[in-house]
């Protein structure tokens, strides 16, 4: 066995490498990029500017970039592992000094022709670092405390910092992508309860340290009929036009709350609502069966993969993209508080559409590279 | 290699847990997916509807107000506005600039209207000036241009052709106040005018008109997408009045430099021909916009302009009062028309001095004579006889004293004292000296001058009650009330009318009657009846008298007396009644029955019965503009 991957690693050629990347995965990628481009010609009121030609671009070069990621050896991202983290880290510093504001917070990099939103990149880069950590962990000194103590710190550092743009959202994104890559690690579930329990103890003194927005989303979320033109406006609005897409939707192009612009931000956060107004129940079933296959293969991605650090990336690279398209459907549908959270692929919106690429680039890169041997692995 | 097993193995594990619980969080997403979008979707459906759908109202145009003939003296005009749409234009200061250029702007307007485009949304039309004539809209037109942004649109505005000759009767039309809001949501339209004083607030409902409706298709911020269906309003009644503009006019030019009021009827059917009352004031002045300093002249004007002195002026009715108490005395059969009772000129009574007009006295006079001469001490004898009970119930009869029917709001009533009412609101009897002073229409009585022209009318027209009104038709439909029979009889026998219709051609046409001086000339074949009345402002004191009574116009304006003159003509059969008072006029004869004259010559001359067509209604520059403007519509013109 271990022979076939010496060798296959030695004879991997760029062609062999590029056969080997999952291209039934890139369908599926290209069908909610495809998707993606039909919602937002539809929010333009039927015309592909201004989304959806930047998008259907934006999303050509991001499947080049996840191809060139994907060709990357394993083992030199392995390598790259904690300078990635520490880039990451500086890009929020760089952020937090010198981020333009937008919506009262400070998250985005203006890099020139792309703007980047440092607290997206640095997700990958956690993931790629704690699969790094634990890559090389047994199952006993993942039992060690101490052994998770700079794993948590590792977490803590961009989670701050994220806190402190303020994104409330994304830094409890972040917390439940890192919990779950502990979680596959191996670490005991009865931690889990441990700090779950401190949470729900330390949750009411956080509540008073939130911005006022943050507050206040909360609140709506608890009650959005309460203040239906002011902040719970969104998700009343939104509502009205999920519930007004029926069974088969009102048709493309035919939405009255998303062509009306009852429905705000439809080209970015709401416009899974805008999908289901037009296309209905059934549309928006099928989206949420689409991306759920994405997620299924990123796991059995994972789970084909011969060596710990491809496993845990491949589950963290999913799971970050599980947790966009959850918490964004669940939000447009008033399921939890509204957080600026787009639908990956088929939101408008560059910056997350690299991210999101270059994430999947590096997942790639773990189902190419699955059966390479790395070292150091039988050591720890 | 175990310990990659045991690795791997948890990771399996736990990876499969993990596939499991996503898919579980998207089927659950699913779920209440589906229970928003196919359980509860009608509720939503509706909803949706009410966001899309807006309601606009079409204002309808308002009824005009006219005269008897058709001739229209309140009518809408067209109001050329200039509009502001900021998302059209790049730099609304700049627009602004140029515009200035073309109409100039006033740093107080150009203030407002970058705050107005500052609040509202940039698609929102801001108005930037009203009521432009022809010429900037053509200025306007030309340099469209160098105008982005600016748009130009028409609407309705009220105007008055005859501008003050009317103000009193026709009122104006003001902006609804809070207290105005009946429900209708037509009053909710901005720019929208109500009726605020006389006709215009009386039929202010027909006038009104329905309100069309129009549904449109509109997104969240209220820009309109479509038009999804339209139900056209109606428009107002148009009010045909029973005056006759011409007359109005001629009758407010007899009295424009007085402070007085006229009031001329049909005595038959009580239709209203003309009711001036002067100074007045404009009340186009109203549908622009009233400044404080035009408000506080009309309201420090010690002649009052906004008031109608014709049914808001009370006056003592002095000796136009006399022909009241000889019918309380025929009817009580107290004094015989025949009975001559003598004047001394002064009427002795305990230990106070009732003086005649005229010093030396008349000597011995019948009613006739009486009244003609106006005699004093005669009716000082007749009210001592009948008493003022019986004076005040005759008076009722004819309407003084009691709230007549007119549609004009703020008429009042004025007072007819009895001996119950001077108890129950001063604590002290009646005193026999008072009933005196009522018999010659001076001490309480108050009435106005609508009230005097509708008792001559009851008097002279056999003795129907008619009720003075304003309004012939609205909307066509001819109002009851235009004929004669509409009106009951008031029971008064017919000598005694005739006696009295007898009696006032006396003071008019008889050598030694008051009003000889003001008859009508004997070429128009058509002779004038009345009777004239003089009332005092303030007390004559002994020393006055003593010293000689100084003639009227070597007194200080407000101590003159008031001038009052109660006619009808023709006298063989009675068609019109006036009344006139003009305020510190002098005297009766002097100074109301030339106007009264006057009048009824020009009332006589524009008999209706002898018109066959309605005269031209008077062009004002303004309005010749509009009737240019109204042809060649501009291009670019947006219709709201």
């Amino acid at each position: 066995m271990m022979q076939r991957t010496l060798t296959r690693d030695r004879g991997m050629g760029f062609g062999e490498k590029l056969a080997s990347v999952s291209w039934p995965f890139i369908v599926l990628l290209c069908l909610l990029a495809g998707t993606g481009y039909a919602m937002l010609y539809s929010a333009a009121g039927g015309s592909p500017e201004p989304w959806a030609f930047r998008h259907g671009l934006r999303f050509g070069f991001g499947v080049l970039l996840m191809l060139s990621i994907a060709l990357v050896d394993i083992r030199l991202i392995l390598k790259l592992a904690w300078p990635l983290y520490l880039l990451g880290i500086g890009l929020l510093v760089l952020v937090a000094l010198h981020g333009a504001v937008g919506k009262g917070a400070q998250r985005w990099l203006d890099l020139g022709p792309i703007q980047v939103q440092p607290s997206e990149l640095m997700k990958i880069f956690l993931v790629i670092a704690l699969a790094s950590w634990f890559h090389r962990a047994s199952i006993e000194r993942v039992g060690n405390p101490l052994f998770l103590i700079p794993p948590l710190i590792a977490v803590a550092v961009p989670v701050v910092m994220v806190l402190r743009q303020p994104n409330l959202g994304n830094a409890l994104i972040t917390c439940m992508l890192a919990g779950v890559m502990l979680f596959v690690a191996g670490v005991r579930l009865w931690k889990f309860a441990l700090v779950g329990g401190a949470v729900a103890v330390a949750a009411p003194i956080a509540y008073e340290s939130l911005h006022d927005y943050q507050k206040n989303r909360i609140l709506t979320f608890l009650n959005p009929e309460s203040d239906p033109l002011g902040t719970g406006y969104h998700i009343i609005q939104s509502k009205i036009a999920l519930g007004s897409g029926g069974m088969f939707g009102q048709g493309f192009v035919q939405g009255t709350q998303s062509q009306l612009n009852f429905l705000p931000e439809k080209q970015t956060d709401f416009i899974f609502t805008m999908l289901a107004e037009e296309f209905g129940f059934a549309g928006a079933a099928a989206l949420l069966g689409l991306n759920l296959l994405v997620v299924l293969n990123g796991l059995a991605m994972a789970f084909s993969c011969r060596h710990q650090f491809g496993r845990l990336v491949a589950v963290g690279i999913t799971t970050n993209f599980f947790l966009y398209v959850f918490v964004n459907i669940a939000m447009v549908m008033g399921a939890i508080p509204v957080g600026g959270v787009p639908l990956p692929l088929v939101s408008h919106g560059g910056s997350a559409m690299i991210t999101v690429m270059i994430g999947f680039g590096v997942l790639m890169s773990v189902h190419v590279h699955r059966d390479v041997e790395i070292e150091g692995e039988q050591q720890a | 290699m175990k310990k990659e097993k045991g690795q791997r193995t948890v990771f399996t594990r736990r990876l499969v847990m993990l596939g499991l619980g996503k898919t579980a969080l998207l089927g659950a997403l699913g779920v209440r997916l589906w229970q928003l979008q196919v359980k509860e979707s009608e509720r939503y459906a509706v909803l949706a509807d009410e966001n899309r759908i807006s309601m606009r109202l079409l204002p309808p145009p308002r009824g005009r107000i006219t005269d008897r003939f058709g001739v229209p003296i309140a009518e809408n005009r067209l109001n050329w506005r200039a509009m502001l749409v900021a998302e059209r234009t790049d730099d609304v200061g700049a627009t602004l600039a140029t515009f200035s250029h073309v109409v100039p702007l006033t740093e107080a307007e150009r203030t407002r209207i970058e705050r107005d485009v500052r609040r509202r949304r940039r698609f929102v039309p801001v108005l930037v000036r009203e009521f432009l004539d022809w010429e900037d809209m053509a200025r306007l037109e030309v340099n469209a241009p160098d105008l982005p942004g600016i748009v130009t649109d028409v609407g309705q505005s009220r105007t008055y052709p005859y501008g003050e000759e009317f103000a009193h009767l026709i009122g104006y039309v003001a902006a609804p106040a809070e207290a105005d809001l009946d429900g209708d949501p037509m009053l909710q339209l901005p720019g929208i005018r109500i009726g605020r004083a006389g006709l215009e607030r009386a039929h202010d409902q027909a006038l009104r008109g329905r309100a069309g409706r129009v549904q449109l298709e509109v997104n969240a911020v209220g820009r309109v997408i479509r038009e999804l269906e339209r139900e056209e309003g109606t428009p107002g009644q148009d009010v045909t009045t029973t005056l006759d503009a011409g007359l109005q006019q001629a009758v407010s030019r007899r009295i424009e430099n007085d402070s007085a009021a006229v009031v001329v009827l049909d005595a038959r059917n009580g239709e209203v021909m003309a009711m001036a009352s002067t100074p007045s004031f404009d009340p186009n002045v109203f549908a622009e916009g009233v400044s404080s300093a035009q408000w506080r002249a009309w309201t420090s004007n010690r002649r009052n302009p906004l008031v109608n002195k014709a049914v808001a002026g009370l006056y003592a009715p002095g000796s136009t009062f006399k022909m009241v108490v000889a019918l309380a005395a025929l009817d009580s059969r107290l004094v015989a028309p025949g009975e001559r009772i003598p004047c001394f000129g002064v009427t002795q009574l305990g230990d106070s001095k009732f003086h005649c007009w005229k010093r030396g006295g008349h000597g011995w006079l019948d009613m006739r004579e009486a009244i003609k001469q106006s005699c004093d001490c005669y009716f000082y004898e007749t009210a001592k006889r009948v008493g003022i009970d019986r004076i005040a119930t005759m008076s009722r009869r004819f309407g003084l004293g009691v709230e007549l029917d007119l549609e004009l709001p703020g008429a009042r009533s004025g007072l007819i004292p009895t001996r119950q009412w001077k108890m129950a609101t001063q604590g002290v009897p009646w005193q026999q000296g008072e009933t005196l002073v009522h018999g010659i229409g001076q001490g309480f009585t108050q009435v106005s001058p609508l009230q005097l022209a509708v008792m001559t009318a009851r008097m002279v027209n056999g003795g129907r009650a008619i009720q003075p009104h304003l309004t012939r038709a609205v909307g066509g439909a001819l109002q009851k009330g235009h004929r004669a029979e509409d009106w009951p009889a008031l029971g008064i026998p017919e000598p005694h009318l005739r006696l009295m219709r007898e009696s006032m051609s006396g003071v008019v046409n008889e050598r030694g009657g008051t009003a000889w001086a003001s008859r009508l000339p004997a070429e128009l074949g058509v002779a004038m009846g009345g009777k004239t009345g003089t009332t005092q402002v303030r007390r004559i004191t002994m020393a006055e008298r003593e010293r000689g009574l100084r003639r009227q116009e070597d007194l200080p304006y407000e101590w003159r007396h008031h001038a009052l003159f109660v006619g009808f003509a023709p006298v063989e059969e009675p068609v019109y009644a006036v009344a006139v008072i003009v305020e510190h006029g002098g005297g009766g004869s002097a100074a109301a029955a030339p106007v009264a004259r006057d009048v009824m010559l020009e009332t006589l001359t524009r008999d209706p019965a002898r018109r066959t067509s309605p005269p031209p209604p008077p062009t004002r520059p303004d309005q010749q503009r509009v009737a240019e403007a109204a042809a060649p519509g501009p291009a670019r013109t947006e219709r709201p």
